[in-house]
């Protein structure tokens, strides 16, 4: 093996009331790829805010050798200029600038006084070529999918000259194709020489594309693995993630679903003003009564917008088309019709519309449904923590007091208080989107044990996901939607991770 | 030891909200040293408050707008150009003697009408046209200003003679005939003091009460003491204080009135929650049901109506209307705002808050006055001050959890 390139050793690090991390010793081998992974708040993305001086010198205790010398990093500069480049899963682009703007923000090209245009542009395309992105760097950074900014996010860290890169979650909202993209470009870069660093929770991509993993548990190291001594395996990385083995990723099925319709799409077509397009075309489904329904596809195929134009259109889309709720037309214009028809919808994006993460957890759980907690318009403050704290301890949420700020929480526990605000509008029919994303194993254990309960019970649940297995693993029915189209149907006893991926890609 | 660990831990735990109570009360020691007591007088507490009130309600409306993250320019003018309807519907000599002027039980709820309904125009723009707040509010600042100069263009001021109308401004709530008790004390003030006292105390109790019934927890019984001993003297001071004088002016008694009012909507109500949720997140709030464009018509209808109220206020205390009435009071209202707590990232802040830093800088104004400081002085002091208070506010928010 190559000698160090960075040695982390016995690294402490406290905030007030929690140690965040203990005695971790982590070496990254030059010129390999080192994954890192954990359960949320494992430490790991603590660990790599102090590798790149977020947290600087002095705030906590061990050392940090960068090619055998003592690192003693103030700051992010004095990281970037070692080499050291961090991605975070939450992309730091501009959207309003163009690519070559957003490559070289920070560290722009001057003749003088003045930046040097022409030189960005032509280093630019450079850049672009090495990440194998073939696109105008012209091009304004909103103007591009996900999977091509976080293209542009590496075109930047390699524009700075990165010896060790460091990606937080990479390919959390990639689809399949971005994913194994990005992960060949990693191969790619190795060979030229930059070492990787890279935090996951897709154990499958780990093992493909490590050479070393190293688990933390509770700001500890647990275990170094390389792949030269023999093959990585998933089950032998969980039991070492979560200190117990667990067998079953996906709870069995117990529920059976009825032949009732609860919710049924008919020649449904959106069309988005803002974009100058039909989002939606001639889509028709439908979903039964204690029945989990997979949205499979490729992320922008128009799932999360089908969910949110049945959810009473908050983008405003012009719709045509026919929804029936147990056999009733009906016609949602606000999300308060749809939650009125007994339609909750968790979202896809936690932070961004799903929490108020300024609130806390009482008022977050309550917030869709405070008519029922008042009277008279005066909301019952106390009966409002009782709800809160049935939640609590029905989903299992991890919080001192139902009174802590939803920031304060884990993804996990984040994503809970998501789906605890929406079974309290008690509806019949759940949308779920994306709803394990960036959350550890035994989280998403608990949220497929909490969807199995409520089928069971009788509700019907849509599920959106990107992930395959989960797919496979939760639905009774799949509908597989590409370019806004229903590309096609599977019950889930036929389907593959083969077969969605073919008609998702049609 | 327990006792003064846990009154140290609590206060730890709310620094943020009472550091603006503790500032207040600082300013007014100060000045009370440096006038040698005439800024503690009754008289000049009275001046305050009449000083603070056309500003104080105004604060009180943009304490919303900020919250669901808007700002509003336009009520100083707006102010000004209300208080000037209000003042020609009564008293402009041509509608007078045209024997079309109006009783001021008609003109008060026309104006907060009016008050709305411009609150509303603003609103429209920004909910429906998608105009930032900012630059539609700015478009109704230049609008009013112009107004104000049209309606008084042939008059110039105009001066209301009105008693009722302008006791609103200046005078006094009556008190009880006299029963030889107490004299040169204001004895309904008094009793009204006692009255909130027994009402403060009373709604403590029940909802500790209740608080306990659900096995929830409670402050020590030592603090709940403390607490409640504490704000029944402030209330208790501020009564004895005023009774020395004349009593509640109707200004006072208009402002707590707004105050309990808003200050009840915001933290009892489904509606005020609903407008923290949607400064709190927009995107989220409205995912979960909640109207965000119908909350913002509320916000600037409330908006407008109290400008429409600090229009009436100031166009009573001056017993007139001038061109230059609202100059600048949207400022002094947003300074009052940020100085009370009020975050501008949104979804933060309390209408108490808000009066406090009103009152904070009225009193530095009226302290520096006393002293004969200066109006330049005053400016660098007032500006200072406001930059401190939001200091402490961002260093204490980043801390406190």
């Amino acid at each position: 093996m190559n000698p160090p390139i960075l040695e982390m050793k016995n690294i402490s690090k406290e905030f007030p009331g929690v140690k965040a991390l203990s005695n971790v010793s982590f070496t990254v081998a030059t010129g390999e790829i080192h994954c890192l992974v954990g359960e949320n708040g494992a430490g790991k993305s603590t660990l790599m805010k102090v590798l790149s001086g977020v947290y600087p010198h002095g705030t906590y205790t061990g050392n940090i050798l960068l090619n055998g010398e003592v690192q003693d990093f103030r700051n992010i500069n004095d990281s970037e200029k070692a080499g050291i480049s961090i991605i975070y899963q939450e992309l730091a682009l501009i959207p309003e600038m163009t690519v070559y703007e957003n490559i070289f923000l920070g560290h722009e090209i001057k003749s003088g006084f003045r930046v040097n245009w022409n030189e960005t542009i032509k280093e630019a395309g450079g850049m672009l070529q090495k990440v194998k992105l073939d696109i105008n760097p012209a091009a304004k950074v909103k103007d591009l999918g996900i999977g091509k900014q976080q293209l542009v996010e590496i075109a930047k860290a390699l524009s700075k000259d990165v010896k060790l890169l460091i990606l937080d979650e990479p390919t959390s909202s990639l689809n399949e194709q971005d994913s194994q993209n990005l992960l060949q470009l990693l191969r790619d870069l190795k060979d030229h020489g930059v070492t990787c660093i890279m935090i996951s929770h897709k154990l499958k991509e780990v093992i493909a594309i490590a050479d070393s993993v190293t688990v933390l548990r509770d700001g500890q190291t647990i275990s170094t693995l390389h792949a030269q001594n023999g093959k990585i395996d998933e089950s032998t990385l969980i039991k070492h993630m979560v200190g117990r083995e667990i067998n079953n990723i996906y709870p069995p099925k117990k529920h059976i679903p009825s032949q009732d319709v609860v919710l049924e799409v008919k020649n449904w077509n959106a069309r988005s003003s803002a974009l100058g397009r039909d989002i939606l075309k001639d889509i028709n489904f439908t979903l039964k009564k204690g029945e989990i329904v997979g949205l499979a596809g490729l992320i922008g195929s128009g799932r999360t917008e089908l969910a949110l134009s049945i959810f009473g259109n908050p983008g405003e889309y012009q719709i045509r088309g026919e929804l029936y709720i147990n056999g009733n037309g009906v016609n949602l214009n606000h999300p308060q019709d749809a939650i009125r028809a007994g339609i909750a919808y968790v979202s896809e994006d936690r932070k961004g519309n799903g929490l108020i993460l300024i609130q806390d957890v009482k008022q977050n759980i309550s917030l869709a449904n405070l008519r029922e907690l008042a009277e008279r318009g005066v909301v019952n403050s106390n009966a409002e923590i009782k709800v809160a704290n049935r939640y609590k301890t029905e989903l299992n949420i991890k919080t001192p007091t139902v009174e802590q700020k939803v920031s304060n929480l884990s993804g996990g526990n984040q994503q809970k208080v998501c789906l605890g605000k929406w079974l309290f509008v008690k509806p019949n029919i759940l949308i779920l989107d994306e709803p394990t994303r960036g959350i550890d194993v035994g989280a998403k254990f608990e949220i497929y044990t909490i969807m199995t309960d409520l089928v069971q019970q009788g509700m019907s649940i849509i599920m959106i996901s990107s992930e395959l297995p989960e797919i496979l693993g939760m639905s009774d029915r799949i509908y597989i939607v590409a370019s806004g189209k229903i590309a096609g149907e599977l019950p889930a006893h036929e389907a593959s991770q083969e077969k969605i991926m073919q008609l998702a890609t049609n | 030891m327990t006792f003064f660990s846990s009154v140290r831990k609590i206060l730890q735990q709310n620094i943020r909200e009472y550091g603006m109570y503790i500032a207040l009360f600082v300013i007014m020691i100060i000045f009370t040293i440096t006038t040698n007591g005439t800024f503690i007088s009754s008289r000049n507490i009275v001046n305050l408050v009449n000083q603070t009130g056309y500003i104080a309600v105004l604060a009180i409306g943009m304490t919303l707008v900020i919250i669901i993250r808007h700002i509003d320019l336009s009520v100083g003018f707006l102010a000004g150009f209300l208080g000037a309807i209000a003042a020609i519907a009564m008293a402009d000599p041509k509608v007078v003697q045209a024997g079309m002027s109006l009783p001021i039980y008609i003109v008060i709820p026309m104006t907060l009408g009016l008050g709305i309904l411009a609150g509303l125009i603003t609103a429209f723009l920004v909910a429906q046209m998608k105009i930032p707040s900012f630059v539609a509010s700015l478009a109704g600042w230049l609008i009013y200003r112009g107004a104000i100069l049209v309606v008084t263009e042939s008059t110039g001021t105009i001066i209301i003679n009105d008693d009722a109308f302008n006791a609103i401004g200046n005078g006094f709530i009556p008190d009880i005939p006299d029963i030889g008790i107490l004299p040169g004390i204001h004895k309904l003030t008094l009793i009204l003091g006692i009255v909130a006292i027994v009402a403060m105390i009373l709604g403590e109790l029940n909802d500790r009460k209740k608080k306990l019934e659900y096995n929830f927890e409670v402050l020590p019984t030592e603090i709940f003491i403390l607490k409640i001993v504490f704000t029944s003297s402030i209330i208790g001071g501020i009564t004895w204080v005023l009774a020395g004088y004349q009593g509640l002016s109707w200004t006072a008694v208009i402002v707590l009135v707004v105050t309990l009012i808003y200050n009840f909507i915001m933290a009892q109500t489904v509606l005020g929650r609903h407008i923290y949720a949607i400064g709190g997140n927009p995107d989220a709030a409205e995912l979960s049901g909640i109207s965000v464009k119908k909350l913002i018509y509320v916000v600037f209808g409330s908006m407008g109506m109290l400008s429409a109220l600090s229009g009436i206020l100031f166009a009573s205390r001056l017993q007139s209307a001038t061109t230059t009435a609202g100059n600048l009071f949207e400022l002094d209202a947003i300074a009052a705002a940020y100085v009370g707590g009020v975050s501008a990232a949104g979804g933060v802040g309390k209408v108490v808050g808000s009066i406090i830093g009103a009152l904070v800088m009225t009193s530095l104004t009226s302290g520096m006055n006393l002293m004969g400081i200066g109006i330049s002085y005053q400016y660098l002091v007032r500006g200072a001050v406001l930059a401190a208070a939001v200091i402490f506010d961002v260093a204490t928010r980043n801390t406190g959890k």
